[in-house]
């Protein structure tokens, strides 16, 4: 880019863009995604559990969340009714 | 003991069997035995890069599956008296590589030589797994450009949880930067982003910077390393890479663009 481009403001500095669009797009996907080891975390708790109370797998959510300056993991088990 | 390296980005074509040749030529002019490991199954390259193709007779494959002892496997590489080369297979059965196998080959490898450089296949599948599984160290090679940055920032997450090193609750990964194909010119014209700016989005320490340069094809053409192509930036932006990893200050350098003159500034080209 010339100095008269500069001057006239003829381009947009692309650089920016890219740079302002990742980090949009790198804090929603850290955040939407979650940490990779999630679904193994939840296959073995799945496990353990398994072993003690009969489960249905589908009754079992982990999912880790922000709040602020910590992260929380959540756990959420669904168990049969007793009878 | 061996330390293992794993060089990989998610993103195919960034430079990672350019960077593995010259990183591994690199720790082995240092005098480090070293050995360096293509996991591209079915899409062997590294033995080209490395100008060692038609030497090659056995594979990571032929060793695996008991085919070929390690020693028939490894190539010893023409330029460093430190350096061999593993090449892998042509196989089309994506599934040659097993965790058991891999593990062995490494256990082998680890008693004999001082580093064990990965070369990482493109893509998040199970070569790339299994080229991560073992590191001690990541060396994610990424191009200032936003597909290059949004695969090395998926790496940097695999590389956190599904590492040996994370599966078994040891020290993570040590992770490195290396940003090839850097245009500082177009940095300075604002076309691209700068090291800075990948550093900031992706929070990993920066290694190193190559520049992009016709050095890197005039390599590849002939097979011989990017690190020995004669007094080049980009031989030279190797050795400091190298340098760097082993502990050692060295500022960045090819980071500046040419200066131009002022009647070229005023009017561009």
């Amino acid at each position: 880019m010339s100095l008269l481009d500069y001057i006239l403001g003829s381009r947009k500095k692309t650089a920016n863009v890219a740079k302002d669009r990742l980090k949009l797009i790198l804090a929603h996907e850290r955040e939407e995604g979650g940490p990779d080891f999630l679904p193994a975390l939840q296959e073995e708790l799945l496990a353990v559990i398994a072993k003690y109370i009969p489960v249905d797998k589908n009754n079992i959510k982990v999912s880790m969340e922000r709040k602020g300056d910590f992260e929380v993991l959540e756990l959420n088990i669904l168990f049969p009714d007793q009878h | 003991m061996a330390r293992i390296i794993v060089i990989t980005s998610g993103k195919g074509g960034v430079g990672k069997t350019t960077t593995s040749a010259a990183f591994a030529s690199g720790l082995a002019l240092r005098g480090y035995k070293t050995v360096v490991i293509d996991f591209d199954v079915g899409l062997r390259n590294l033995d080209l890069i490395m100008g060692c193709e038609r030497r090659v007779v056995y594979d990571l494959i032929n060793v695996i599956q008991g085919e070929a002892k390690l020693q028939q496997a490894l190539i010893k590489d023409k330029h460093c008296e430190n350096l061999y080369v593993l090449p892998t297979s042509q196989t089309r059965d994506k599934d040659a590589l097993t965790v058991e196998g891999v593990t062995t080959v490494m256990d082998e490898l680890r008693k004999d030589f001082d580093y064990i450089v990965c070369d990482s296949p493109a893509g998040i599948e199970s070569g790339a797994l299994m080229a991560l599984y073992h590191a001690d160290e990541a060396i994610v090679v990424t191009n200032p450009e936003v597909s290059s940055v949004r695969d090395s920032d998926r790496i940097l997450g695999i590389l956190a949880a599904r590492s040996r090193r994370a599966e078994q609750g040891e020290e993570p990964v040590k992770e490195h930067l290396l940003l090839t194909r850097y245009s500082a010119k177009r940095v300075e014209d604002g076309e691209m982003l700068s090291m800075e700016d990948v550093k900031e989005l992706l929070r990993t320490p920066l290694l190193g910077v190559i520049p992009e340069s016709e050095v890197v094809l005039q390599a590849s053409n002939q097979g011989i390393p990017a690190v020995h192509m004669g007094n080049t930036d980009v031989a030279e932006a190797y050795k400091d890479v190298v340098a760097r990893f082993l502990g050692e200050e060295k500022p960045l350098r090819f980071i500046q663009a040419p200066k131009v003159g002022f009647f070229k500034k005023l009017f561009g080209g």
